[in-house]
């Protein structure tokens, strides 16, 4: 997918632009999405699959994926997990509050391009749909132009742990096929149970005229694309999105390291022929 | 129409053997249909049946008294359900629920015994199969021990 040169790095970069959080919902118990309005008017452009640095001032900055479609109109939105503390801080964040924004960075799904007739499958573990979440809306756009089918494949571990429940409803309606499974099921659930990958067989995209995006756990990424091999899709054709500790953004400081890649510039989306023999890399 | 030998060849679960084999475990099979809520293998009970899914989806559980039945995993179309059939002493350890209507194969687990004892070839090819499926959920299921999704991503 596209990377990011430097001449394309915002001349803002590492300044924070104050952004007022205008909405928040509660989508899991602790994950929120935020709805951030620039206080200066301007409306960032991005690509479904970026991220921003998100500052909760006082407390810090984390790396945190777009979770909206560049199509969107309105404000910037953010989905945020509670795992530390300035995540935990964001999520605290009501409406009104303030907090920075730097960005956007990385490498994206590429799905903004001219429409393919292939099939695309997302495949998503837990919170890790929400940086897919824009490639989903906007493929599901592009449904009405006569572009390839969508398959959005989704594992958490419990059902109340699955977010954008409406969206998902929206994307059928436009021909997405969506299939979720959980690994402990709670009681009143009546929908599959097991790992992602089990997803896979009986979806019913074409395997060998495909492209695959996934995000979750890395682990789960390279189960998933092992699978997805075994099927019969190319590994080429699929992307995974990698993570590590994010700084700067801009590849300067060196933090998000991955063997010969710096994840903030030439990540977070990496085709899986890179990103496997990284994946597998053991730290030392 | 198909007979059921040439229904049964074409499921998943057999793609790897060969054709006389494939005829082999045929001539054990019928065609099931199940509602909804029906039960394919219960707890403690004879293993007599393994069953080849080609339409629905089936629960594998187990009923824990206060609880009703806790689901470990769903299978669907072109997977397989029940392997205590294969080993002493034939018995289920886990129930197995149809959770919508499901079509399957019932294979007869002693008829298929009975072959493997008779024909090496066939028992080895049978092993290799059930190995790498239950290879491929013993996987899975570690992977689900993990608890992969409850990880600190952001």
């Amino acid at each position: 997918m596209s990377s990011v040169t430097e001449l394309d790095v915002p001349r803002s970069a590492l300044t924070p632009a104050l952004h007022r959080v205008v909405a928040r919902r509660q989508e899991t118990s602790d994950v929120v999405t935020l709805w951030l309005e620039s206080l200066g008017g301007e409306r960032l452009a991005f690509r479904s699959g970026q991220f921003n640095m998100l500052s909760a001032f006082g407390v810090g900055e984390i790396a945190i994926s777009i979770s909206g479609s560049p199509n969107d109109l309105g404000p910037l939105r953010h989905t945020v997990r509670d795992v530390g503390a300035v995540s935990r801080a964001l999520c605290l964040s009501e409406v009104g509050a303030v907090v920075g924004v730097r960005g956007p960075f990385g490498t994206d799904w590429g799905v903004s391009g001219p429409s393919t007739s292939g099939d695309t499958v997302i495949v998503a573990g837990g919170i890790g749909l929400a940086p897919l979440r824009g490639a989903v809306e906007e493929l599901a756009a592009a449904r009405h132009s006569g572009a390839g089918r969508v398959f959005v494949l989704v594992g958490a571990r419990e059902p109340d742990q699955l977010v954008f429940l409406d969206d998902m409803a929206k994307w059928e309606k436009k021909g997405v096929v969506v299939l979720s499974t959980v690994d402990r099921p709670a009681p009143g659930w009546d929908g599959r149970v097991g790992l992602v990958t089990t997803l896979l067989a009986n979806a019913g995209f074409d395997p060998s005229h495909c492209r695959v995006l996934i995000c979750g756990p890395e682990i789960m990424m390279r189960f998933t694309a092992r699978a997805l091999i075994d099927l019969g899709v190319d590994a080429a054709s699929i992307w995974v999105s990698l993570e590590r500790n994010m700084q700067c953004g801009l590849g300067w400081c060196g933090h998000c390291q991955l063997g010969s890649l710096l994840l903030c510039r030439d990540g977070p989306v990496v085709g899986y022929p890179e990103a496997s023999a990284l994946m597998n890399e053991r730290e030392r | 129409m198909k007979s059921i030998d040439e229904l049964v060849s074409e499921h998943p679960f057999v793609a790897g053997l060969s054709d006389e084999h494939r005829a082999l475990v045929a001539g054990c099979a019928r065609i099931v249909s199940l509602d909804a809520g029906s039960m394919l293998c219960v707890e403690g009970e004879d293993a007599d049946t393994f069953y080849l899914v080609y339409r629905g989806h089936v629960s594998i559980e187990v009923h824990q008294a206060g609880r009703g039945p806790i689901v470990i995993e769903t299978v669907g179309a072109g997977n397989a359900v029940g392997w205590s059939w294969l080993v002493p002493p034939y018995r289920w350890t886990f129930d197995a629920r149809a959770t919508d209507p499901v079509g399957a194969f019932a294979i007869d687990g002693a008829c298929l015994r009975a072959k493997s004892q008779r024909d090496a070839s066939l028992g080895y090819a049978l092993l290799s199969l059930v190995s790498q499926e239950l290879l491929e959920r013993l996987q899975a299921t570690r992977v689900r021990l993990l608890d992969l999704y409850g990880g600190p991503r952001v």
